[in-house]
């Protein structure tokens, strides 16, 4: 037991480390995967196709007689001869193999002098062996006799007409391009297009004529210009019907003797049958083709089963990449290891992928997507894998025990079908291991957030149900906003996506992939591929002229030639006649045959000529047949209307016949149009690479260097255009090149998540970060746009950098002092705070913290005052302090501050002005101590102090040193040069971010401003107490043509004393939203015109900018909004919040998108248009654990209540239901004017209403909305809202029994209404309510 | 024999498939008409290859036969595969114990495709001897049985069928019917117990997958999300929402 655990153990623990390394390296991996099935599959190229392929059997010639006609081999016996092996044969084929070559060869020879006198001999040859007469005692016997005699050509043939053979001896040579004749063949001025014209341009398996007829494969011939040989090679093929050896050996010795081969090493001792497999009839056809089915159906119903990934497809194909190669793999090592197979491979192959399966895919794929999403992909994969370790190894351990188990039944068949399983079921796991596990490991990278969400069904987006006692700190928000009929519908953009019709998601993928562009470029590249290779005057006809160009001419050519002769020196020594010893005696009594060879001196001329003999016979000239097509020979009795199907043919030993000619011979076969110098260019492709000919001995070389440098040009243009092609090829095949990261639309929407949850790592790239220094306390607001970067820090410095190259441009408080008071002594920084005290009025560079100076009359400080000035140097010192690599500043500087403290009193009257700002504006400042560092100043002996005078501070507001009074910098944005600063005090700064000069400036809220936004000269800011101001910008020169239409009176006029005559800002106020939220809005963002806020009181707000109009309020966090992200892009969608202490996430809230409901006014974006007549109440609730959710009709949890028309909620689904369990406060209640119409009983889903229902007389017949949560407040069962007025109904035990009537604030801590629903003693049409029911 | 034993097929509820029809003999009925048809094709096809090999023969021109002298063939392989798909389910609702082993279609094509793979070895697989022949295809057989269905009555049921079966075939065999080419096992060959049993086990295989999508709804979700995944919670009112509408 132990060992089995620890096994489990070990074999999960080597998976894991086997899945983490999958997913680290992926691309590397599934190269090497890749070569690996091309190295195991490369040994399959030397079969044949599968199923079709001829099967041979070898019998020595010797006693050779043609098998009988039924098989005697009794079943007990060693079946040493295939099944197929009875009767006689088809036919005989005897080929007599012709090499001939013109030698020596001399320079004034043309090309064609290579291959047209030895063709010539062709006839010659022909003609001896149709006059070859046998005669012996029993007779005579001519070829006629014994050989198969063939009738018409089968009528679709008529054009080979002239070339074949009709009525006759089956006999084919060259010669049957110019019918036999030899006068035809001298007057043909163009061999070459004789031969070539019967040639397919396409792509042929099946035998050419020229193959027919020459009976070598074409690149054997040597009948070409460019051969580099000069040896030709023909064969003239014989076709018997009978076997007659006599015949046969008489033939073959009086060719070896009119035309010997001395250095021959052929070894004709075998006859070879080949056996040609029927066709596949419809018999076999059927169970082939069920057999087919079930595989399919059966990879359909597996891989239906992948789901939860990014491209199911995708992953499929995988998986069946996977079986496939992995059985071709075991086909490939099985025949590298020398097994040949036996089986058809067709018929063997599916159940051979139903053995291997695709179960062990599935499983690893189920168990790899049911991990935590949020896990990284590594760990995902690495996760999946060892769960399922055990089961897959188990899982390989039976089958592998079957299938050996199989092996040992000792059947030939299912030994061999079990060893191709055993060795396909590794290479699977193989495959399965790294293949399939990297392609999931991309697969799952590649899926988003996004996806998975628009997979899973929305509810499962919950999380499990929270306790009951769930903190229930929300308290009351009454809120009243005029004219604001809102509502805020949901729907987010994925199930827009969803909705897309099939044809554009169609026409989407198209046009995302660039799919066709794709196909029809790799097509194309494929099409001119083989056009190129394949046309006769295309590419492997110039490759060939290259290679026979730059190869020495002449004499130089035939150096290499004789080496191969030379290594067969032992087989020299006659060898055929050693073979033969009854043929060779045979030959005296066949000198009577008529027919002299006509040209003997050629021979001998031949031979004396060319001492060194350059006609070789190998081993492998042998077997030349073998390299014809494999439907060579089908092809030639087909044209004859013999089958050779499951019948076979026997191929005689070949007759070697050589032929030299001597040069002289050639000469005089020439053709006259051969010995032009310029050779008639029968094709235009191809005239300019003849090779020119020597027309004269001086011009020969010219020539010949012109037409080298036009290969030589045409070869590096072809590479060329190579290399582009293979440049394209890989662009196409490499999409991910295409663009840099971000880019491409893809990336840059891939870029956009949050990736480090899942699992999208950004490429790592090193970046030497710009190191700004120059702040003394922490950084608090940062505003960049690009060029220029703001910055402040805890100390209320803002300092202007460079954001290219780091410079520190200006320092707000000045410069100077600045320095000084970080880094400078104490001296200066005494002087400093003097010449700040001094030039107090001086200007506008003065440090930010004095600008009140100017323009408020200094008034003696009051010593109560100065018992509050420590704030300033515990703030200092706290600076100092808290920097230990400044410690002898930090030292003196206290001690300093202290005893200067008293003196310089005039340098602290600003907070006296302050203070009496503060008293004048009759607003004390309101300060959360949250959202200053509390200082932690434990060496300066005031902290006490400070201490005690914190919480008193909002009171009293003359505590504070500089920062303090004017508050410390709590926003800071950046526009153009212009910084806008907003302070703590509540104030609002324009400053210059180039000179450092204040342009102008606004107080009169003395809240603190917590959030800034600069747009388009629009600045709204945020304040403590929930209000937002927007303030308009105007420069006095340049007016804006966005000012504002109706500029309140009441904004501008204390903005503009701040400014300077120098300052052509002016800062307005132009709207006051006063109680925008109900606690301190902590996030504001504007973009496209819209203003969203985000605030403590866990609601967002969309306000329009030009009007400062709320649009909408958002609902649904469950905690404060601490970050707020709009999508810039036009057409709004998302607003982006992260809720609590959550990092910001982009949350798909599309506000607005309307459901498209029947008998509901269309909803356009929220953005560009009110909604006056759609009454939604919605409900978004976000809930920690969850990233954010998808808001759409279908959510359960969704309260979508509409009540304007009966019809909208007639459809019951699933998308209505309330959770049972679902604990979630927060509902708003938006009711437009138009909530009218007996909505009573279409209201959503009946248990929203409760047991019974809401039959609420008092309310009448109209009401409108319903809604319940007795989640938040378990007492309140119902709110209706009627003409009646609003009603809460609570529940009784008797059903919907007491009942709250109120139309004002129900003050039992559940509910409140606004003022003007309270007002109101019936709900009027045109009054809104918004409650908060919390 | 088969009609009267399954009669209770169980309350029918909504599904994807044939399940759709709520009407229990309807239901009957399409599973027994499906079973049917795939044992004729099945028939045919595996007749084929016999014929192929000269195995069995039917009176003379074999090819042309099949669909003439031998018509009786396919139909009652058409009608035994019926009853066996039939019956399967039946007995398992019996004996109380439902098949939950590799309830799939992709496992079922398996074991189809397993079952064709015997059918042709015993058809084109030269063996030395019967013997050998035999046994081989009994250990498929049991091989089939173990990897797709691993239950007892299942396998008491194939060999039931089986022995029936071979009976039978004796019988007509013994009256002429037609006949086998070598027959070592009094007047069939020895392979075929082993080939009933395989067709049996197959047979109700697809029986039972079909009762199977029939019987019981498919989940509302995707069955991969009830498995460890944190989104369980919710899967549970949705599920029980498409199942009530």
């Amino acid at each position: 037991m132990t060992l089995t655990e620890r096994l489990r153990e070990k074999i999960s623990q080597a998976f894991y480390n086997h899945g983490l390394f999958c997913a680290s390296y992926p691309i590397p991996i599934i190269l090497f995967t890749g070569l690996c099935i091309l190295a195991c599959c490369y040994p399959l190229l030397k079969l044949p196709l599968p199923g079709t392929g001829p099967v041979e059997f070898t019998t020595p010639v010797k006693d050779y007689s043609p098998p009988p006609l039924t098989s005697d081999h009794k079943p007990g016996e060693p079946n040493e001869q295939p099944e197929w092996y009875v009767g006689a044969p088809v036919a005989y084929i005897q080929q007599i193999f012709v090499k001939s070559s013109v030698s020596p060869w001399h320079k004034n020879l043309l090309a064609v002098d290579v291959f047209r006198s030895p063709l010539s001999r062709a006839f010659q040859l022909v003609e001896e062996i149709r006059n070859h007469v046998l005669k012996d005692s029993s007779g005579t016997r001519s070829l006629e006799d014994v050989c198969l005699q063939v009738t018409d050509l089968l009528p679709g043939l008529r054009k080979l007409r002239n070339l074949l053979p009709e009525h006759g001896c089956l006999l084919l040579s060259p010669g049957n391009f110019w019918q036999n004749d030899r006068e035809r063949f001298h007057a043909d001025p163009d061999i070459i297009r004789t031969i070539h014209q019967h040639e397919p341009k396409t792509l042929q398996t099946s035998a050419t004529l020229k193959d027919l007829l020459f009976g070598v494969p074409g690149k054997y011939s040597g009948v070409s210009l460019y051969t580099r040989k000069r040896l030709v090679s023909y064969t003239i093929t014989l076709v018997f019907q009978h076997y007659h050896a006599k015949f046969l050996g008489s033939l073959r010795a009086r060719l070896m003797l009119l035309h010997p081969s001395p250095n021959c090493s052929l070894r004709a001792e075998s006859l070879v049958h080949v056996h040609f497999k029927e066709e596949i009839g419809i018999a076999e056809l059927i169970p082939l083709v069920t057999t087919y089915i079930i595989l399919f159906a059966y990879i359909y119903f597996s891989t239906r089963k992948i789901d939860m990934v990014k491209s199911k497809w995708g992953l499929a194909l995988a998986a069946v990449v996977t079986v496939l190669s992995s059985l071709l793999m075991s086909v490939g090592l099985c025949t590298l290891f020398g097994l040949t197979p036996t089986l058809n491979g067709g018929e063997i192959f599916p159940y051979l992928v139903v053995v291997i399966g695709l179960e062990n895919v599935l499983v690893l794929t189920k168990s790899v997507v049911s991990t935590p999403v949020d896990l990284e992909v590594k760990l995902r994969i690495a996760q999946g894998l060892s769960s399922e370790s055990w089961s897959i190894m188990k899982n390989m351990a039976t089958e592998l025990g079957i299938v050996l188990i199989g092996y040992f039944t000792l059947v030939p068949a299912i030994q061999e079908f079990c060893l191709f399983a055993v060795v396909g079921l590794v290479s699977d796991f193989f495959l399965q291991m790294l293949f399939f596990t990297t392609v999931l490991s991309i697969d799952i990278r590649r899926m988003e957030l996004a996806d998975l969400n628009k997979r899973l069904p929305p509810e499962a987006c919950l999380p499990p149900a929270k306790p009951v006692g769930r903190p229930t700190r929300f308290e009351r928000q009454p809120t009243v906003r005029p004219s604001m009929p809102h509502t805020i519908t949901l729907q987010p953009s994925s199930f827009r996506n969803l909705r897309l019709p099939k044809r554009l998601r169609v026409i989407y993928f198209l046009a995302r992939t660039r799919l066709a562009q794709r196909l029809i470029m790799a097509g194309t590249v494929v099409w001119i591929g083989i056009l190129v290779y394949t046309d006769p005057a295309g590419l492997r006809t110039y490759l060939a002229a290259q290679v026979t160009e730059q190869s020495p001419l002449g004499e130089g050519a035939l150096a290499p030639l004789p080496v191969p002769s030379g290594v067969l020196p032992a087989s020299h020594p006659d060898p055929a006649f050693s073979i033969f010893p009854p043929d060779a005696s045979k030959l005296p009594e066949n000198q009577t045959l008529p027919g002299e060879p006509p040209e003997p001196g050629g021979l001998a001329e031949g031979v004396h000529d060319s001492p060194a003999p350059e006609v070789t016979w190998g081993p492998e000239d042998e077997e030349l047949w073998r390299k014809l097509s494999f439907r060579h020979w089908p092809t030639l009795f087909s044209y004859y209307n013999i089958t050779l199907a499951k019948r076979y043919v026997s191929l005689l030993p070949v007759i070697p016949v050589t032929l030299r000619l001597n040069p002289r011979e050639a000469l005089e076969g020439r053709h006259p149009q051969d010995g032009r110098s310029a050779w008639p260019p029968p094709r235009p492709g191809q005239g300019g690479l003849w090779e020119a000919g020597p027309k004269g001995p001086g011009t020969a070389q010219a020539q010949r260097d012109l037409t080298l440098y036009k290969v030589a040009a045409l070869g590096l243009a072809s590479g060329i255009v190579l290399v582009l092609l293979l440049l394209c090829l890989y662009r196409v095949l490499c999409p991910r090149n295409y663009g840099q990261p971000g880019a491409g639309p893809g990336r840059r929407r891939r870029g956009e998540l949050p990736c480090d949850d899942y699992g999208y790592a950004p490429p790592e790239t090193e970046i030497v970060p710009l190191v700004l220094r120059g702040h003394l306390m922490d950084i608090e607001c940062l505003a960049s746009d690009g060029m220029l970067l703001v910055s402040c820090c805890l100390a209320g410095h803002v300092c202007v950098w460079d954001a290219q190259t780091g410079d520190c441009l200006t320092r707000i408080p000045h410069p100077g002092q600045r320095r000084d008071s970080g880094v400078g002594s104490g001296l200066e920084t005494q002087e400093t705070w003097e010449r700040l005290s001094d030039g107090g009025k001086g200007g506008p560079e003065e440090p930010g913290d004095s600008p009140p100076l100017r323009h408020r009359p200094r008034g003696p400080p009051p010593p109560a005052l100065f018992g509050d000035q420590p704030d300033l140097t515990c703030l200092i010192d706290t600076n100092f302090s808290a920097r230990p690599q400044l410690p002898e500043p930090a030292q003196p500087e206290p001690r300093y501050r202290a005893g200067r403290r008293a003196q310089d009193s005039a340098g602290y009257d600003f907070s006296r002005l302050v203070q009496r700002v503060y008293q004048e504006g009759g607003m004390a400042p309101v300060h959360t101590p949250a959202l200053r560092p509390p200082s932690p100043g434990p060496t300066f002996p005031l902290a006490p102090e400070d201490e005690a005078g914190f919480p008193p501070e909002k009171s009293c507001p003359s505590l504070a040193w500089a920062p303090s009074a004017d508050g410390s910098i709590w926003s800071l944005e950046l526009q153009g040069s212009l910084i806008v600063v907003g302070r703590s005090s509540g104030r609002l700064e324009v400053w210059d971010a180039i000179e450092g000069t204040l342009r102008c400036s606004s107080e009169e809220v003395s809240s603190g401003i917590t959030a800034l936004v600069f747009l388009d000269r629009r600045i709204v800011a945020a304040r403590l107490n929930g209000s937002l101001d927007f303030f308009s910008l105007e420069t006095h020169t340049a007016l804006s043509p966005l000012q504002f239409r109706g500029a309140p009176g009441r904004g501008s006029s204390p903005a503009s004393p701040a400014c300077s005559s120098s300052d052509r800002v002016a800062c307005h106020l132009t709207h006051t939203v006063p109680c925008a939220h109900q606690k301190p809005i902590t996030a504001l963002k504007a973009a496209a015109g819209r203003l969203v806020t985000g605030s403590q009181d866990h609601t967002l707000r969309v306000f329009r900018l030009e009007d400062s109009c709320c649009l909408f309020t958002l609902q649904g966090h469950s905690g404060a909004i601490t970050t707020v992200y709009i999508d810039q892009a036009p057409t709004p969608t998302p607003a982006d919040h992260g809720a609590g202490q959550r990092r910001p996430r982009r949350g798909h809230l599309p506000v607005g998108r309307a459901d498209r409901q029947p008998g509901q006014p269309h909803v356009r974006s929220p953005w560009g248009c009110h909604l006056p007549h759609l009454h939604h109440l919605v409900r978004h609730q976000q809930w920690p654990g969850r990233p954010h959710q998808h808001l759409g009709p279908q959510h359960g949890h969704q309260a979508l209540l509409h009540p304007a028309g009966p019809g909208l909620w007639r459809e019951p689904g699933c998308h209505l239901r309330q959770p049972a369990g679902d604990r979630r406060p927060g509902l708003c209640f938006l009711l437009g004017p138009e909530l009218r119409g007996p909505v009573t009983d279409s209201l959503p889903g009946q248990e929203q209403r409760g047991p019974a229902g809401p039959p609420d007389p008092g309310a009448g017949q109209r009401c409108h909305c319903l809604q319940l949560w007795q989640r938040a407040q378990p007492g309140v069962r119902a709110l209706c809202a009627g003409e009646a007025g609003l009603r809460v109904g609570l529940p009784h035990p008797s059903g919907w029994g007491a009942r709250l009537a109120t139309h004002g604030t129900w003050t039992g801590g559940v509910l409140s209404l606004g003022k003007a629903a309270s007002d109101c003693p019936v709900l009027p049409h045109d009054c809104n309510i918004k409650c908060f029911f919390k | 024999m088969a009609e009267g034993e399954t009669e209770s097929p169980g309350p029918k509820k909504r599904g994807p498939y044939i399940s759709s029809v709520t009407s229990r003999s309807v239901n009957l009925m399409i599973r027994g008409v499906v079973l049917f048809f795939i044992g004729v094709f099945l028939a045919l096809v595996l007749n084929l290859l016999q014929i192929q090999r000269n195995v069995t023969l039917f009176p003379p021109d074999v090819i042309a036969s099949i669909f003439s002298s031998a018509w009786w063939v396919p139909p009652c392989c058409g009608t035994a595969s019926a009853v066996i798909g039939l019956l399967y389910p039946c007995i398992d609702r019996h004996l109380g114990e439902p098949h939950k082993f590799k309830r799939e279609w992709s496992s079922v094509m398996r074991c189809v495709a397993v079952f064709v793979g015997i059918n042709h070895a015993s058809a084109k697989v030269d063996f030395d001897n019967n013997i050998q022949l035999s046994l081989t295809l009994a250990a498929l057989s049991i091989g089939l049985w173990w990897t797709f269905d691993r239950s007892r009555s299942g396998f008491g049921l194939g060999v039931g069928i089986a022995f029936l079966a071979t009976v039978v075939t004796q019988l007509l065999v013994y009256n002429g019917v037609y006949q086998y080419t070598s027959p070592d096992f009094l007047y069939v060959r020895s392979w075929l117990p082993c080939i009933f049993f395989a067709g049996g086990i197959t047979m109700g295989n697809i029986g039972r997958q079909l009762a199977m999508s029939t019987g019981s709804a498919p989940a509302c979700g995707h069955p991969l999300y009830i498995r460890k995944t944190p989104f369980m919670f919710p899967l549970k009112w949705k599920e029980a929402g498409c199942r009530n509408p």
